[in-house]
């Protein structure tokens, strides 16, 4: 994708993201693939398999008619500890990584729905609701995400949370925070996208607009789209953390909450009670880590800066193969200006580059990072 | 659109020519992109309130969340008759509305303040706590990111990105809730929580600035003991939040001083004989560093919400910790106020950070 200016189809399997960055990459980038790649494998067989693998339920207090206690130190029966509430540890932490998985696939997969169909309506048909979809856009985003992920779990759940009621919460809170991001990707490329001859010459033979966009648009803009779904599944993992400290979690009979138990764990640490806030802790830790590493790569071996040489890149830029983020900054913050600076790029050149009405839209996406 | 599209190619070929199409003529000078990014801040706030506005109202009115079940019916209906909860949606959002242009963003219900006055009193914390965790992200983020740029795929880059990467996965409160049980509990070196001792907050307050910025109080004090306890109560904040930061800039850095280490007039220099070494400290590293200004901006709004949880942490008494506080007890009021106010205050620095940034730098003025 980003090491040859004239693309050679490979077979299919070779085409697809992860594994094509796999093969394209060397050395230490290679390493933090794998590395992400073997966390994120380890977290999602821990989610599958979680009831064969958790010693006890999420919500279980008592075996053999005998309570755990609260606050046990580890030992054979509870390998990780009891809670304050008389959880044990262990047990919450695997059952816990289910309620993430399906947190991150919900709240990603809005979130893609949502902003790829309001970034290609703004991004191709452009004029006023563009231009009002844009300033909605950069109003939210420049807002900071937990608040309104607050704001949106009040909302939702009204700050009673039971296991889906949660779970959607978390998740539709996430959404707002994230529709941004993906409106302002798919936007920026669509704009791009739609001044590109193979387009021009679709609506000379007839097509509609429907099929244009979903066919010759949508199909060429969804390119950044791995990258930008690890960065988010890590966010949404620390989002939803987040809301469980701030006491949004959800409630320990319902299901594991790696955010709940850190809350419930504040006030163990200053009497020394490890062992209940390093376990979840150390969970969220490793599972944002293996999406970041594997974001981090794909980012790294997309963006012409870190990888190819310069002038090739920039010739790859006008046939678009290397924009590396074209919507701007994402929540992590530092791609972003290599994105703009790239897409600044593809607009000096003149027919490639949108037309001028949509390039003072553009800017004006890019208005708040630039 | 469409007859735009198919005008473009007439339209553009006479500027393929010349080397600059389209963006200077249609771009002004300074003053012009200031006065748009200033006009820019007024929808931004009109949007950002309207959707708190909506948001809140969407849960019913905060009279019946903050005090249902413990007044009768009666009670109930007549406070929120009292307080105008019945009227149409519509008068409510204007009146709302105009309330923010006169600066009152509401009065807490269960405490019954203003929320600004609940602003001035905890700002400066939180003020202070972000200043903090700004200079540890600096001294920390900017010299590594350079290192690791110089020293480019060899061990040591590989381990402060890793390590950026490792501080960006670590919720800020896990962070802090490691710091404190390293270095309050197992090592007994600094305070657990609190922004001072209740002896130096008494004497703070007694013969201090009054600023409520407490380093500034404990050095108009003149008192060392008092100045020691405000920092060692900082420290750890400070570094939970900081390093969260410092992970970004150090990101950051790296790949500007890559991208600017490749760019042409470098490799000029380098074929001209000049060292590496020069070619990082003298040619490349402060372009590299302009788009960091932008970022802070960006920053000013993760630091805010970082600072919702570092305070929570750290029981460190400033806007985070008090919204916490609104949450818990349901007061919707002060909550919608707060984030309202946030949201003027996250608009204003950003157009700040804007105008810093097009002075410095003359590509920003489109």
């Amino acid at each position: 994708m980003t090491t040859t200016v004239i693309p050679e189809r490979a077979p299919l399997y070779k085409r697809l993201p992860v594994v094509h960055q796999l093969r394209s990459s060397v050395g230490l980038q290679r390493g933090m693939l794998v590395a992400g790649l073997v966390l994120v494998a380890i977290f999602l067989l821990t989610a599958a398999f979680a009831p064969l693998l958790a010693p006890y339920g999420f919500g279980q207090l008592r075996a053999d008619g005998e309570l755990f206690g609260s606050q046990q130190r580890p030992s054979s029966d509870h390998l990780l500890g009891t809670t304050v509430g008389g959880f044990d540890v262990l047990s919450r932490v695997i059952w816990g990584s289910r309620t993430a998985l399906t947190t991150i696939v919900l709240a990603v997969a809005l979130s893609i729905v949502v902003g790829i169909v309001l970034g290609l309506l703004s991004g191709y048909f452009g004029g006023w609701l563009d231009r009002v979809l844009v300033v909605i856009a950069d109003a939210i985003y420049a807002f900071p995400s937990l608040l309104l992920a607050i704001l949106a779990a009040i909302v939702i759940s009204n700050g009673q949370a039971s296991k889906w009621g949660g779970i959607w919460a978390t998740a539709i809170s996430i959404t707002v925070v994230f529709v941004p991001q993906y409106f302002r990707v798919i936007r920026a490329e669509a704009v791009r996208i739609k001044a590109e001859a193979f387009v021009e010459s679709a609506r000379v033979v007839g097509a509609g607009h429907v099929r244009i966009m979903t066919r010759h648009v949508l199909r060429n803009s969804t390119r950044t789209l791995p990258l930008i779904v690890t960065l988010n599944a890590g966010e949404a993992i620390l989002t939803l953390a987040g809301l469980g400290f701030l006491g949004f979690g959800i409630s320990p009979t319902q299901a594991g909450d790696w955010g709940y138990d850190l809350n419930k764990a504040l006030g163990d640490v200053t009497s020394g009670i490890w062992w209940t806030s390093i376990p979840p802790g150390l969970a969220i830790v490793l599972t944002v880590l293996g999406v970041s590493l594997v974001g981090e790569s794909l980012n790294d071996l997309a963006d012409p800066r870190l990888r190819t040489r310069r002038r090739a890149a920039a010739l790859a830029g006008t046939v678009g193969t290397t924009t590396a983020v074209p919507g701007g900054v994402l929540a992590a913050g530092a791609e972003g200006v290599a994105g703009v600076d790239l897409l600044e790029g593809a607009d000096a050149t003149p027919l490639a580059g949108p037309t001028p009405e949509d390039d003072a839209g553009s800017r004006a996406a890019n208005g708040d990072d630039a | 659109m469409t007859s735009i599209t198919t005008a473009e190619p007439t339209d553009l070929v006479p500027g393929a020519a010349t080397p600059t199409p389209g963006r200077r003529r249609a771009g002004g000078g300074l003053g012009r992109y200031l006065l748009v990014r200033f006009l820019l801040i007024f929808p931004t706030i009109l949007i950002l309130v309207t959707t708190v506005f909506v948001m809140m109202r969407a849960t019913g009115d905060p009279i019946t969340a903050a005090q249902g079940g413990r007044l009768t019916p009666e009670q109930l209906a007549e406070r929120i008759h009292a307080a105008g909860y019945d009227r149409p949606i519509l008068v409510q959002y204007l009146d709302y509305l105009g309330s923010i242009l006169r600066g009152d963003f509401g009065t807490t219900i269960s405490d019954n303040r203003p929320v600004t006055e609940v602003l001035t009193t905890y700002g400066a914390a939180t003020l202070e706590l972000a200043f903090y965790a700004l200079v540890v992200a600096f001294l920390v983020g900017i010299p590594l990111g350079r290192i690791a740029a110089a020293r480019r795929d060899r061990g040591i880059d590989a381990t402060f990105r890793v390590s950026a990467v490792l501080v960006y996965a670590t919720p800020v409160f896990f962070a802090g809730m490691l710091l404190k049980l390293v270095f309050s509990v197992w090592l007994d070196w600094l305070p657990v929580a609190g922004r001072a001792t209740t002896g130096t907050e008494i004497e703070l307050q007694r013969n201090g600035a009054g600023t409520g910025i407490y380093l500034i109080d404990a050095i108009s004090t003149g008192d060392p003991a008092a100045i020691q306890d405000v920092l060692e109560h900082a420290i750890l904040p400070a570094i939970a939040l900081g390093l969260l930061t410092a992970g970004v800039f150090l990101r950051l850095v790296r790949t500007n001083v890559i991208g600017t280490l490749a760019t042409g007039y470098v490799e000029a220099a380098r074929s001209r004989g000049v060292s590496e070494r020069r070619l990082l400290r003298k040619h490349a590293w402060r372009p590299a560093l302009v788009p960091i200004i932008t970022v802070i901006g960006l920053q000013i709004a993760l630091l805010l919400a970082g600072a919702v949880l570092t305070e929570t942490t750290f029981e460190w008494k400033g806007l985070g910790f008090q919204l916490v506080q609104y949450l818990q007890a349901r007061d919707y009021v002060a909550v919608q106020g707060m984030v309202a106010l946030l949201a003027v205050i996250v608009a204003l620095t950003n157009f700040v950070v804007d105008v810093i940034a097009a002075l410095v730098d003359p590509r920003i003025r489109y």
